[in-house]
């Protein structure tokens, strides 16, 4: 049921195809960082806005849409930004991943190989992967320009100088396709390897107003040293609901006492695996 | 046993009915109407409209009452609003020169063409709390005057011809729509102005009581307050000159600051701007000051590093619907970043253990 | 032999005031040449435009790069100049704040210039941080300490190699020496002339003390209200000042 007082997908065709223009432009220039005309959403900048405006700009009346929050479709804002567009563009809604064709995410990477044909839409908050090292955007946009990226490694080695390892758990810098050095949203560095796939790939920021993407197949190194190689790492235990040894892990507190388990952090993923039989040692 | 939780969609739900029943109060108590918003909180109205970028009285009053008197939140409502409507096209600039004033003031000088007119100020009022206004009385009925004021011409116009004061070059360059194009830096007067107009009030009243207290100081007088309606007037190309299409109230501020000369220039007073959506001094005096620090370096000031002369810093956090918005943001979820925090935070507390008892141990 | 850098003409002004005029002079791989006045004589703003801080309003600063030979710095593109900037080219600033990361360690001030050309390996950058502080005589177990807790004649040696890790050719110094108590002046002179010998560097030296001149320069160039006055050998210009100016200068120091 759609809301005929708006346009399909709330926002109007000229801004849609503004928006458009930076998202070709940005996947004309792996990682490059697009600025655009970010509009005032009716949701708040900082929940979304900018995974919302590319999402509005890119689905059509045929899509399939997916939203997840923390791996998660039920969580509240997950929720928010689902109902937002089936109440503005109409468009089919799922949980399962493979059968999404445009999937709008917070903080994760579905744990099940995206497809040729599929878009992943992340929500940024800060796109800057340079801003903690260096507040100016007019000294960032010089130094992604030049090049210059000396900083950002030393940003990694402070951290190993200091804790004997690189400090960054999330939100991991990569430098796309050999040239420029791109925040991939706070997803946990266990997802950095997935940034290779085969989907198309679309960054959103729109407090910060600038939309970024990464081509299908488009080389992503994270950055490291030779001698302190990037380790993806997540909790050392299997899922305890369907016993996955190999997808990312939210921590649950079960009581009081010091109780506590392991789940998949993408909900998808285990309920299509407990739906196949396996179970956890926590699993009734 | 555990089971994942579910139950994001009642949730919203049932937050949101609680909500609605919330915003309604007591239902022993009359209901506000938007017209009682509108007319009794006008300068809350003012704000709403200022710094949400749409002159709509009434819109402004519904959204206050929606927002249950939180006034970030009613520009938030109005914006949203605001930037689905279509765009017929762009007025003329106005003219305030023409402005019908309700009140002018000028620090300046003593008497002056068009005179000082105090008009509806809280400036002289004692603030006590006035126990009566808790009783509904009648509507006080303030006495009418012919006050014969014809033409108020600018004060800045007096002193720009004796040549104190810069000049001020006018353009007929399509100024850049800060709502149509993303922010790029450096930016110009012009956008600026745009920025602030519609800044947050506390902060840009912050920045400019900061360069009163020394941080970028530029001794500013006000050289002119003016409140008062102005048309707005609009080229219709079928006709072939402009109409008028409606009148808007606005508070300008224009104020004289000092300016030392250079090499190049002799001594001469400077000016900052404010121009503000309705009845809005503080806004509109505050955003004079701040407009006249950013200028520092087109008039070769020193930069001494002071909040109110960093463009950049200035404009990128004015904003309060941006600001509040990611500040707001980290009520969200973060389970995901803080679990792998969690286990960065443990992998080093191990490495760290470990080093301890090897420590001990040689 | 080729000259190392070049440079012709060069000269800028502030509005009717000048900075510097029609400086012109050649410097040869491994001279170094000192530029000595008082303040206000312009050899600050010559500084700053030879090394690219400053747009001069004319002439030429030709550089003899490693890949192609001679070029106009000024008519090179700002990535060329700033990878000057990192590569062949050092600047030690008077205050060491100035050139230093001051919330960053020993180590990662040394390590980042080689960083920024690409050096990956966690252990080599730590390893040349540590020479390099020892080169300049800070004790290893400080390569993990901030600046901030340095002393002043500290924190300007970490800033010389944090600047000479990644052997460049040009050194611009600013009053090297400047705002340090006189014994640690002495020390770090030493120190100077040391590593400008065993690396062959060329460097150009901005000081108001003759004695930096006399200890460090090979040649000297006298300035006076934006214009070189004299030029010539450090010993020769000092020892048999032929301008009245720099015989004022002579006279009012004591002889080192």
């Amino acid at each position: 049921m759609t809301e005929q007082s708006y346009n399909f997908a709330y926002l109007d065709e000229q801004t849609k195809r503004m928006i458009r223009r930076a998202i070709l432009k940005g996947l004309a220039i792996p990682g490059y960082q697009v600025p655009f005309a970010s509009r005032e959403m009716p949701t708040p900048y900082g929940w979304g806005t900018g995974g919302v405006q590319v999402s509005a700009a890119t689905l059509t009346p045929d899509d399939t849409f997916k939203v997840i929050d923390q791996g998660a479709d039920d969580t509240t804002n997950a929720v928010s930004i689902r109902r937002f567009f089936e109440r503005t563009a109409g468009v089919a809604v799922t949980t399962k991943t493979s059968e999404a064709t445009v999937i709008q995410t917070r903080h994760r990477i579905p744990e099940e190989p995206l497809t040729e044909g599929q878009i992943l839409v992340y929500q940024v908050p800060i796109p800057e992967p340079l801003r903690f090292l260096e507040p100016r955007e007019t000294e960032t946009r010089k130094m992604h320009a030049l090049e210059e990226y000396g900083l950002m490694h030393v940003k990694l080695y402070e951290d190993i100088a200091r804790h004997g390892h690189i400090a960054t758990s999330y939100a991991y810098p990569v430098k796309v396709e050999e040239r420029y050095v791109m925040d991939p949203s706070p997803i946990p560095k266990f997802d950095n390897p997935k940034l290779e796939m085969a989907a198309i790939q679309l960054f959103g920021a729109g407090r910060e107003q600038r939309i970024y993407a990464i081509p299908p197949y488009t080389g992503i190194v994270s950055l490291d040293f030779e001698d302190h190689p990037f380790e993806p790492t997540k909790a050392d235990h299997p899922c305890g609901l369907c016993g996955a040894a190999d997808s990312y892990l939210d921590e649950v507190i079960t009581d009081d006492a010091g109780g506590r388990m392991f789940v998949c952090s993408d909900t998808d993923y285990c309920e299509s695996r407990r739906a196949q039989g396996h179970r956890g040692k926590d699993a009734a | 046993m555990y089971v994942a939780v579910k139950g994001g969609e009642r949730a919203i739900d049932a937050a949101h009915q609680w909500l609605a029943e919330e915003r309604r109060g007591d239902t022993d108590v009359p209901e506000m109407s938007v017209a009682q918003i509108r007319e009794q909180m006008r300068l809350a109205v003012n704000r709403v409209m200022a710094e949400g970028s749409l002159y709509d009285p009434d819109l402004a009053a519904l959204a206050i009452k929606q927002a249950r008197g939180d006034l970030i939140e009613a520009i938030f409502l109005i914006r949203a609003y605001r930037t689905t409507l279509p765009r017929f096209g762009a007025s003329r600039p106005v003219d305030t020169d023409a402005m019908a004033v309700e009140r002018r003031v000028s620090a300046t000088f003593k008497d002056l063409p068009g005179g000082q007119i105090l008009g509806p100020t809280f400036d002289y009022t004692h603030r006590l709390l006035d126990f009566k206004l808790a009783a509904e009385g009648e509507a006080p009925v303030a006495g009418r005057a012919d006050t014969g004021v014809g033409h108020v011409p600018h004060v800045t116009g007096f002193l720009n011809r004796e040549g104190l004061i810069e000049e001020q070059p006018s353009s007929d360059d399509t100024p850049p729509d800060l709502t149509r194009e993303p922010l790029e830096l450096p930016a110009n007067r012009a956008l600026r102005l745009q920025a602030l107009t519609r800044a947050d009030e506390g902060f840009t009243l912050g920045l400019a009581y900061s360069t009163q207290r020394g941080y970028a100081r530029n001794h500013a007088f006000v050289g002119e307050l003016r409140i008062g309606a102005v048309e707005v007037e609009m080229d219709i190309p079928e006709l072939g000159f402009a109409i008028s299409i409606g009148e808007v109230t606005l508070t300008e501020c224009e104020t004289v600051n000092q300016f030392k000369g250079s090499k190049t220039e002799p001594p001469q007073f400077t000016r900052g701007y404010g121009l503000v959506f309705g009845q809005t001094e503080r806004k509109a005096i505050s955003m004079a000051l701040v407009d006249r620090a950013l200028r520092w370096e087109e008039l070769g000031e020193d930069n001494v590093g002071a909040p109110a002369q960093d463009a950049e810093f200035v404009l990128y956090h004015s904003d309060n619907i941006q600001a509040t918005g990611f500040l707001e943001h980290i009520k969200l979820p973060h389970y995901v970043d803080f679990q792998s925090e969690l286990e960065l935070v443990r992998k080093l507390r191990r490495s760290a253990g470990a080093q301890d008892l090897q420590e001990a141990a040689e | 032999m080729t000259p190392l850098l070049s440079v012709h003409g060069l000269t800028k002004r502030y509005g009717a005031h000048l900075g510097c005029g029609d400086v012109s002079f050649d410097l040869f791989p491994g001279e170094v040449l000192g530029i000595v006045g008082e303040s206000g004589s312009g050899k600050s703003t010559l500084l700053n435009c030879l090394a690219g801080h400053l747009p001069p309003d004319a002439g030429q600063v030709i550089f003899d790069t490693r890949a192609d030979g001679q070029r106009d710095v000024l008519t090179m593109s700002e990535p060329e100049r700033r990878m000057l900037g990192r590569t062949d080219w050092a600047f030690v600033h008077q205050h060491a704040r100035d050139g230093l990361r001051m919330g960053v360690s020993a180590g990662g001030n040394v390590g980042e210039r080689l960083m920024a050309v690409g050096a990956r390996n966690y252990g080599d950058i730590r390893d040349s941080a540590i020479d390099w502080l020892g080169r300049v005589e800070i004790s290893e177990t400080r390569v993990d300490d901030r600046p901030t807790t340095f002393s002043g004649g500290m924190q300007q040696r970490l800033q010389i190699a944090r600047n000479l890790v990644t052997g460049p050719r040009l050194v611009f110094m600013d009053e090297p020496t400047g705002g340090l108590d006189v014994s640690v002046q002495a020390r770090l002179l030493d120190l100077l002339r040391g590593l400008v010998r065993d690396m062959g560097l060329s460097a150009i030296v901005v000081t108001h003390d003759l004695a930096v001149v006399r200890l460090l320069a090979h040649r000297l160039m006298v300035m006076k209200d934006g214009h070189v006055v004299e030029h010539g050998l450090t010993d020769q210009v000092l020892d048999d000042p032929q301008h009245a100016y720099t015989q004022l200068l002579v006279s009012s120091v004591l002889q080192v």
